[in-house]
């Protein structure tokens, strides 16, 4: 056991991968010799070699598009794009050649690959570096998608994605890399994908969120707890596949649900989340699902970023308001 | 390499500029380094958000843009405040893009100038759309593009260049090479032995150019713009140069490069060789230095005074500028993070 932070943990999860298997790659823009913008790939060159641990021209599209080449080819590329807002020029590679080949060649070829995405704001980041994009990667058939939140999840989750004959899409939110730590197990474990975590148990009302929001989810149950309101937390951690079975044991219990993430909106995956769970439990609900989200704008500068992020007072209103009913 | 003031002050050509004509533009190269070096500082207080310096890429910014005409269009980067600057960008709102505020995205309607591209590559493209626009409408402007070693590995660059031939649109492509895409040297960039080789390709003439030197990259923007004018087409200029600075200020180049390369590139400086240029033609003094020196820091307190004295935005602003009329659904959103949640 070590203490380590996200950053290290993927870190962690990255040097196990190379030193088991030759066939994996690192491969994105600025992940070697400065060990990437967030120094997540920190000292893996110096260990794996400029052939294993590999800068990237200035290109999303060829990341991807070479790292399907690989993944057919018989590496198992790991890519990194550099911030979720620098992954759309790679998005036709993604949707049309890495999330289908296996279909197209009835499982003659396949893309056993990972795109590790930073993503996310509350950072007071440049324009574009602060997307949560998610729902973008959860429509394409043919993709699984991870979001953790926690270091111990974080490494479980990657070592399960590069170890997946599938492609996976594993975002990092940016703002909670450093932001927590815990004991993380120094050898190779996986977690199961398509499990959610229930992260806190409630009578009252189920709270289901992912990735950054976690944390306000987290401090919106305590707010309610001061009230003797009890929540569920669910971190899903998945996307897709999403684990039903944990959203409708709990909803079913509690009666009513509040889903949470810091995307627009619109289309947004709460969306998803929301008509999943009432098509399985209509009759136990006690009131409407409630979503808070991102507003259906674009995610504003430094000097806004409090006006758009979901609160956690805003996240305990929504959650008192199912409970009116 | 086209050069014609060398790092010593000496001309190796004709100069394409009066002496009084250079002596504003050392003027405007101080004022960009006085600007830069603020911008660094500013950010280290907590008063900017992350801030890309343009150190030792003055010359290749004020250069070519002192080439232009008002009315021409700019196409910028993140890296570009002194072209954009000098294509009349307000100062204030070069800050207040930086502090994080939308507004900086704003310029006044006659100034020509697209807010600064974030993503690479991207906007290359849209200066072949503006030049075209320009000449389908009978505007005798043309469109220039700034851009970096890095960007012409996106595939935005290819299309741009090749559009741009094909059509043979009125624009002007200006690379600054400095040497690095964050940490990825330009020799792994690409393996074209220059950038300016790459126009062959598309059908374009190629121009490799002394990047610190002003007068060497005035006289190559001039000769670009005066063809695309004449609509002869496009170009594709290469400025040689370096980025003395960290990629930003979040970045620590300690990480991948030697400091020793730095210091040699330090040594051909664009600001000193016009210094002695001028020098020698009796057209500066120390005090005359120290004189612009503090006109360019006590205007650039007042901008930073304007852009930090902006009324802070509020939680409706976030939705008003989405569209020109505000759909209901972003109607009622607005309404709800105007009246808060107790
Ligand atoms: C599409 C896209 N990919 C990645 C990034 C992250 N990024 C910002 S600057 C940069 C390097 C660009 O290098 P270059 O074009 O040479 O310009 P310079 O920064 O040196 O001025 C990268 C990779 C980005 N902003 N946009």
């Amino acid at each position: 056991m070590t203490v380590r932070n996200i950053a290290q943990a993927i870190n962690d999860a990255l040097d196990l991968a190379l030193g088991k298997d030759e066939a994996v790659v690192v491969f994105g823009e600025d992940v070697g010799r400065t060990g990437g913008v967030f120094r997540v790939t920190d000292g893996l060159r110096e260990q794996y070699g400029a052939e294993r641990v590999i800068d990237s021209p200035v290109a999303e599209s060829g990341i991807v598009g070479v790292g399907f080449g690989m993944a057919v080819g018989g590496l198992r590329p790991v890519l990194e794009l550099q911030f979720m807002g620098f992954s759309y020029p790679a998005y036709d590679q993604i949707i049309n050649h890495v999330a289908r080949i296996r279909n197209r060649s009835r499982h003659r070829f396949s893309a056993p690959l990972v795109i590790r995405i930073p993503y996310g704001g509350g950072i007071g980041a440049a324009e574009h570096h602060s997307e949560s994009m998610e729902a973008i990667y959860t429509h394409i058939p043919g993709l699984k998608v991870l979001v953790p939140s926690t270091p111990y999840d974080a490494k479980g989750l990657l070592l399960a994605a590069i170890e997946d004959p599938d492609p996976v899409v594993y975002l990092e939110p940016i703002r909670l890399y450093r932001a927590v730590k815990e004991d993380v197990p120094d050898e190779w474990y996986t977690l199961p994908i398509g499990a959610a975590r229930v992260e806190r148990e409630g009578d009252d009302v189920t709270l289901i969120t992912w990735g950054a929001m976690t944390k306000e989810t987290r401090q919106a149950a305590d707010l309610l707890a001061d009230e003797d309101i009890s929540a569920e937390v669910i971190d899903l951690r998945s996307l897709v596949p999403l684990d039903l079975e944990t959203l409708v044991e709990s909803v079913g219990r509690t009666g009513r649900a509040v889903v949470i993430h810091e995307a627009p909106r619109t289309s947004g995956f709460g969306g998803e989340v929301v008509a999943s769970v009432q098509e399985e439990c209509l009759f136990s609900l006690a009131s409407p699902i409630l979503r808070v989200t991102g507003w259906d704008t674009v995610f504003p500068l430094k000097r806004s970023e409090h006006h758009y992020l979901p609160s956690a007072s805003r996240i305990a209103a929504a959650a008192r308001r199912t409970l009116e009913s | 390499m086209l050069a014609i003031l060398t790092p010593s002050g000496n001309l190796v050509a004709p100069s394409p500029l009066e002496p009084d004509v250079v002596r504003r533009l050392y003027r405007a190269m101080v004022f960009a380094r006085t600007y830069d070096r603020k911008g660094t500082a500013l950010q280290k207080q907590g008063r900017l958000a992350t801030y890309a310096s343009f150190e030792g890429q003055e010359a290749a910014q004020v250069g070519s843009a002192a080439a232009l005409e008002p009315e021409d269009w700019m196409v910028a980067s993140y890296r570009d405040a002194a072209a954009m600057w000098m294509q009349g960008y307000p100062l204030e709102l070069l800050f207040a893009g930086r502090t994080g505020d939308e507004r900086g995205g704003s310029p006044p309607a006659h100034v020509p100038v697209l807010p600064p591209s974030i993503t690479v590559g991207g906007h290359m493209v849209h200066a072949v759309g503006l030049a075209w626009a320009a000449r389908l409408r009978g505007e005798r402007r043309v469109a220039i593009t700034y851009f970096g070693d890095g960007a012409t590995s996106e595939g935005d660059f290819h299309e741009a260049m090749n559009f741009a031939a094909v059509f043979n649109t009125p624009c002007v492509f200006f690379c600054q090479n400095n040497g690095w895409a964050i940490s990825l040297p330009r020799e792994e960039q690409t393996k074209s032995e220059t950038i300016a080789q790459k126009a062959i390709a598309y059908g374009m003439p190629g121009v490799q150019v002394d990047g610190n030197d002003l007068l060497a990259v005035y006289a190559a923007t001039e000769e670009a713009l005066a063809r695309a004018r004449a609509n002869e087409g496009p170009t594709l200029i290469e400025a040689v140069t370096y980025r003395i600075g960290p990629h930003t200020t979040a970045d620590d180049p300690a990480r991948y490069r030697a400091g020793t390369l730095t210091d040699e590139w330090r040594q051909r400086d664009p600001l000193e060789r016009v210094r002695l240029f001028l020098s020698e033609r009796e057209l500066w003094t120390a005090e005359w230095q120290e004189e612009i020196e503090a006109a360019a820091a006590s205007e650039i307190d007042r901008a930073i005074g304007l852009a930090e004295e902006m009324v802070p935005l509020g939680p409706g602003d976030v939705f008003a500028s989405m569209y020109a009329d505000l759909p209901r659904h972003l109607r009622l959103q607005q309404a709800e993070n105007m009246a808060g949640w107790g």
